[in-house]
Formats: structure tokens, sequence, C-alpha cells
């Protein structure tokens, strides 16, 4: 099973760089017009406005936020589900911003996304079988030993049996067709993997299950991980770097140590601190208690985005947006009075 | 009918718990065969406690709940044991006097706001009409008041102009705060909130958990939280259920059954959650396997085929159902454990496999 992804004719050939990082993108925007009020004026909602991000073969970033920080449009931009406002991609050092669909595909290899639905994700007319060779067949690939042969091995690869080929998805339950979905976008090996809440489905007993399984094939194939999800301890747990979201922007990036022990922009503690953890049991936490709900992306508050619910607002963060700069703790974070304690 | 009716019947001098269920068994008909959704579950909850029942999906927590507020399907369910509320039981209760306690000894929030608020109505509607079908004198405009003073209280802003709006003017948050208010307005002594917050943003949650808890206090309330949030039932239960294929695997306080569980499922569910603290690096402990058809039931222990430990002393795990039992040594009262595996045993693998290498512990 581990001659599956090293192939070393491939590597070789589109290697970037040293020190290039394997996808980058910069400034990467999306407005989606919504018409509102009664002369039908069109409004945009700013669901990511400028955000800077790159990552390394091999690496895990995490993606996290609340719902409608733009986490999600962010990763669909990145493998390109959908069509940037402004701002560039690059990946491997080529520009792949406004590549159409044919230009594209080769790239698809390289690029895959495993789904947060389970249920929605996979073609129910199609068999198992069919649904891990589809992206073999649309990329015309085929591979030594068969594309029968290599769907059977990906199933094992994910923890399925390989006579499950000719069932159908709704023969299986909900972690299983996860595993699917995982198999599906490993199947042309790519070098990363855009993970939208891939685990946020599951049940806990399920979730570990999967969670591991990345984890292991991550580590095995050198693959690199986009991961985006709404739980900050599983986040945690996968990626070596986090980069978390507020209203299409990103207000905090940093190492693992650097977002979960000392956080220096005011909405990570906040985030933080508002996870029950069953190892705070019995101890005294200090907790922050974000007053309100995110402000609407199509007005978002001038200056800092956050300041509406920060605590530590003051009238410079209505006049001047705070630029992303490193702080003292190590992340590199938009605030204009960060924090450096480290987090109780 | 109407003696209860009167607050000095609801509020009585009643002592002991507000509600107990004993060897509930729910049971529904399909085509596929009989489901045993809940199989003989017994709890109780006091005024001003919350029990919070946790258990993956098809664990028959739900179930349980939906059954207290007698909102299955008579035709097609099959109920048998006691759900005693407020002394009375309401198994084989006809439904006009269930109707008359529901909203208003006990009310239910939904874990999906939006689709347990109806859209056509505004939201102050919706209230009113859950306080005056259980207060028939009371005229519209007190109705409004009603509304506009419990909407006040969950902590919605402007309330005298949110009123008259409708479910998708709210956000979420505010959504999931407007159902608090209409199942709160009748003062139920017994609230049953399931899976309040999966729907919500943590710090939203944050908000709502907090606001639940304002209440109990305010209106010394039993709560009974449903989730699979092992987190949040750290943050507010006082008691623990642990279900498993509509059964009890494991009860007791909080710090019995989160810091020295003692079934084998309990320390599954707690090694699989990662942590925001500890080893980040470490891998998860995941439960082996799939959770059941509740059709099929496995024979004997129903968690015995992802058992780790199943069979360590050839048996009886896959023959015979273990009973609920208290624990026999330490100072543990009211821990109660449904396993085989001698106590002694338990606490040996406990401290050796569990305890030391868990993710959560």
């Amino acid at each position: 099973m581990t001659e599956l992804v090293t192939t070393p004719s491939r590597a070789s050939t589109s290697n970037p760089a040293v020190g290039e990082p394997l996808l980058k993108v910069e400034g990467l925007t999306k407005h989606f017009p919504v018409r509102s009020g009664s002369l039908g004026r069109t409004q945009f909602v700013r669901a990511v406005d400028g955000v800077d991000l790159s990552i390394g073969a091999g690496q895990t970033l995490g993606l996290v936020g609340e719902s409608g920080c733009g986490k999600t449009t962010t990763g669909r931009m990145l493998v390109r589900l959908i069509e940037p406002t402004a701002g560039r991609i690059t990946f491997e050092g080529r520009d792949i911003t406004r590549l159409n669909r044919a230009q594209m595909r080769p790239l698809r290899r390289d690029i895959q996304i495993i789904f947060q639905d389970p249920y929605s994700s996979l073609n129910p007319r199609h068999t198992v079988g069919d649904i891990v060779a589809m992206p073999m067949d649309v990329g015309g690939i085929k591979p030594p030993g068969g594309v029968k042969k290599r769907v059977q091995e990906l199933l094992e690869l994910v923890g399925l049996n390989s006579e499950h080929y000719n069932r159908y998805p709704h023969e299986f339950s909900g972690g299983q067709r996860q595993r699917i979905g995982i198999a599906r976008a490993l199947a042309l090996k790519p070098k990363i993997i855009v993970a939208d809440e891939p685990v946020s489905a599951l049940d806990v007993s399920i979730q570990a299950q999967v969670i591991n399984l990345l984890r292991d094939l991550q580590r095995e194939f050198n693959l690199a991980f986009v991961f985006i999800a709404h739980d900050l301890a599983v986040v945690r747990h996968f990626c070596e770097r986090i980069a978390v979201m507020y209203l299409g922007k990103i207000v905090e990036i940093g190492t693992r140590a650097e977002i979960y022990d000392r956080p220096a922009h005011p909405y990570t503690r906040a985030l933080l601190s508002a996870v029950p953890d069953v190892t705070k049991l019995g101890k005294s936490t200090t907790r922050i208690r974000l007053e309100g709900d995110v402000p609407s992306p199509i007005n978002p508050p001038s200056g800092c985005r956050f300041r509406t619910r920060c605590w530590k607002a003051q009238d410079l963060c209505a006049q001047a947006e705070p630029p992303l700069t490193i702080k003292p703790n190590g992340s590199v974070a938009a605030c204009h009075f960060p924090e450096s304690a480290p987090l109780v | 009918m109407s003696a209860p009716a009167t607050s000095a019947a609801r509020d009585g001098v009643a002592t002991g718990p507000y509600l107990q269920v004993k060897d509930l068994r729910v049971q529904f008909s399909t085509e596929d065969g009989v489901v045993k959704a809940v199989d003989g579950v017994s709890f109780s909850v006091t005024r001003g406690r919350t029990l919070g029942i946790v258990g993956e999906s098809g664990s028959g927590k739900s179930v349980t709940s939906m059954a207290i507020l007698g909102l299955h399907n008579p035709k097609r369910t099959r109920m048998s044991g006691e759900i005693i509320v407020n002394g009375r039981n309401l198994v084989g209760m006809d439904d006009e006097e269930i109707r008359k306690l529901r909203g208003r000894e006990m009310a239910m929030i939904f874990q999906d706001p939006l689709s347990a608020l109806h859209p056509f109505y505004s939201i102050g509607r919706q209230i009113i009409e859950a306080y005056r079908i259980h207060h028939p004198g009371t005229s519209k405009s007190d109705g409004r008041k009603r509304a506009i003073e419990m909407l006040d209280r969950v902590g919605i802003p402007q309330a005298t102009r949110r009123v008259d709006q409708y479910p998708h003017e709210f956000s979420g948050g505010m959504r999931q705060r407007a159902m608090i208010a209409m199942s709160l307005v009748n003062d139920p002594h017994l609230l049953i909130a399931d899976e309040p917050t999966t729907a919500l943003d943590v710090t939203v949650q944050a908000q709502i958990l907090d606001l639940l808890e304002d209440l109990q206090r305010e209106f010394n309330s039993a709560v009974i939280i449903i989730t699979h949030d092992l987190g949040v039932v750290s943050a507010v239960a006082d008691d623990v259920l642990v279900m498993y294929a509509g059964r009890v695997a494991e009860f007791g306080s909080r710090e019995q059954v989160l810091r020295g569980p003692q079934h084998p499922y309990a320390w599954g569910l707690l090694s699989s959650v990662p942590s925001l603290h500890g080893d980040a690096d470490a891998d998860l402990v995941p439960i082996k396997g799939n959770p059941p058809s509740l059709i099929n039931v496995p024979s004997g222990c129903a968690f015995h085929p992802r058992c780790r430990y199943a069979m360590l002393n050839g048996g009886p795990c896959d023959i015979e159902v273990p009973q609920l039992l208290p624990l026999l040594t330490r100072d543990e009262p009211g821990h109660t454990v449904a396993c085989h595996l001698p106590e002694r045993q338990r606490r040996a693998i406990y401290e050796q496999d569990i305890a030391s290498v868990g993710v959560a512990l």
C-alpha cells in the first residue's frame, strides 16, 4: 500500500523551486452580488475580502472561524470551484487564477477536495467503484494494473473492504461514506487536499476514526492539507499552522502553540474560551463572553471588523484597519491592541 | 383535570424528583422489523438540577425525550414503563390530558430553531399562542406584553420591535433565544433541550448555555440536556446519563462520569474526542466499528462487538444483558454502571489503559 503514491516520475518533474510554497494566495477576494431594497440596488456580500495564505508541500494548515466568516468560500476558491473576484492563486509557482476548465484539468490531479456532507457529495446512482474511478476517467489516467485494481487498493487504503466495489452509497454509514469521499480524493495522488469540515457530520466515535485515517494518509504520502473546520479541538489535533478568519479576513495566523497557547488576537481568545472542554471540568478558567452576533458581511464595520464585539476596542479601531503584523507571541495578527499573556 | 393547572397544585410541596422515568421501553414497528429505540431506561430529575443525556445518533436519547413529552404517534409506537411527571404517570394517559401538560408543566427546546418555528407567523404571535393556550382568559394585549417580557428576558434587544418580526429576520442565536422564550412562557418546571446548541457557533453556544443556566436558577426548573457533545455536558450538567443502543450504560454525577468513568463505552467516547489541551500529536483512540442497528441489537451487552474489553473473562458479555448496578467500592453514591467486568478489574484497566493515555483525560 505504500507504493501507491510514491511514483517518483511525477514528483521529480514538477518539483517547485526550493522554498517555493506549494500553494499560495494573495489578496484573495470574493464578493457575491445580492439584490436588495425596493430599487433593486445591487449590493455585495464580502464573503472573502483579501486573504493571503501559503502552504508548503506536506504541510497542514487549518482554517477556522464561525459560520459566515468565509472559510468555505476560501477553500472552494483554492480548488477553483468558485471564481475569485480578485486576487492571485499560484500553484507550484504558476499563476492558476485565470486558467479555464481545460487548462485546469491537469492540475485537478494535484489539488483535490473532500466535502463536508457524505450524503450529498456522492452520486446515489453510481457504484462505489464508479465514484472512486471517476477522477481517473475524467483525467484520462490509466493506472498500471487497471482502474479496478487501483480502486480496490484505494478502498483498502481508507479502511473499506475492496469487495464493496459494486455497492451503492446508500448501503454505507456516514463514516464509511466519508471514507469513500477520501478514496476519491486520493485517486489521482494529489499533492494537496482541501478538506471542508470533513468530520463535522459524523458521530464522535466515528469522527476519531476518520481523523486518524486522514492523519495517517497525510504522513504516509506527505500530503499538504487545508483543513477547514469550526471545531477548534479537531483543528488543533490535525494542523501545524492555523489561520483564524472573521468576516472574510484572516485575523490571526500562527503555529499551533502560538494560536492555542498564547493567541494575540482578542477574537482568537474569545473563540477558544467559548469552547466547552471536558478537561476544563472543575478548573476555574477565565471565560470571555462575546456579546451579540457576527455583523453582516454586506456592511462590515469600519476599521477593525471585530471591534463591534471586542472588549478592548478604542477609537483607533474604528478609524484604521489593523494590518497583519508579527506580534510578541510570534503569530501574525491584525490587532491594534494584541494580547501576549499565555491563555489560562 | 383542572386541578393541576392551579399554581398551588403545580408548585405544591412535592419534594423528590419532578420527573421519574421507570423501565421505559419505546418500540416502533417498521417494515424491516421492530425498532427497539428505548429498551428499559430509568432515571429521575429533581427541580433545580440538570441531567445531561449523552450518546451517539441512534442511542435513543431523543426518542426518550419525545416520549416524555408524549410526541410519539400512538398508532405506530409501543410504549411501556412509567413516566411520572409531578406524581402522574404519562404512559397510557389520554392525548388530550398530555396536551394540557405539554408546554405548561414541561416544554422542549429543539435543535433546529428554523424548522421548529413557523416561518409564516411572527415570533410574537407564536409565543402569544403558546401562552394563551394555557391561559385561556388572557387578552391579546396581555399575551403580547408577556411575549415582550419573555423576549427581553432571554436577551433579545429591542424586544418591543422584534416581537413583530418573522423567524427569517432573526440570526441563528436569536432564533434559539426566541424558541427558549416560547418554551418558558408558561413557566414549565421541566425543560428538555434536545441538542440546543448543536446548530450554533461556539461563541453563540456559550451565550445560550449561560442563558439556560441563568434561567434554570431563576425558575428552579428540572432540565434535561440531550447532546452528543461531552464538552457541553461538562459545562452545564449536574448528572450525566450515558446511553448506548437504547439502554443506560452509565449514570452518575458529572464528576463521577467524566472524571472517573467506569463503562468501556464512556472510556471510548472520552478518548475519541480531541481536546484543546494535552498532547495534540497523540493519536485519538476511536471506538472500533459502527453503532448498532436498533432492529438487530447485538445479544448480551449491546456494546460488546465494539468493546476492547469484552469477553475478557470468557463471558458473559455476548449472551447476558448487564444490569445497571451501583458501584461497590469507594465512596461513590449514585454512580451506576451496566458492565459485566468486575469492578476491581474495571478500575485497574481504567488506571492503566485509559486515564494515563486518554487524550481527553
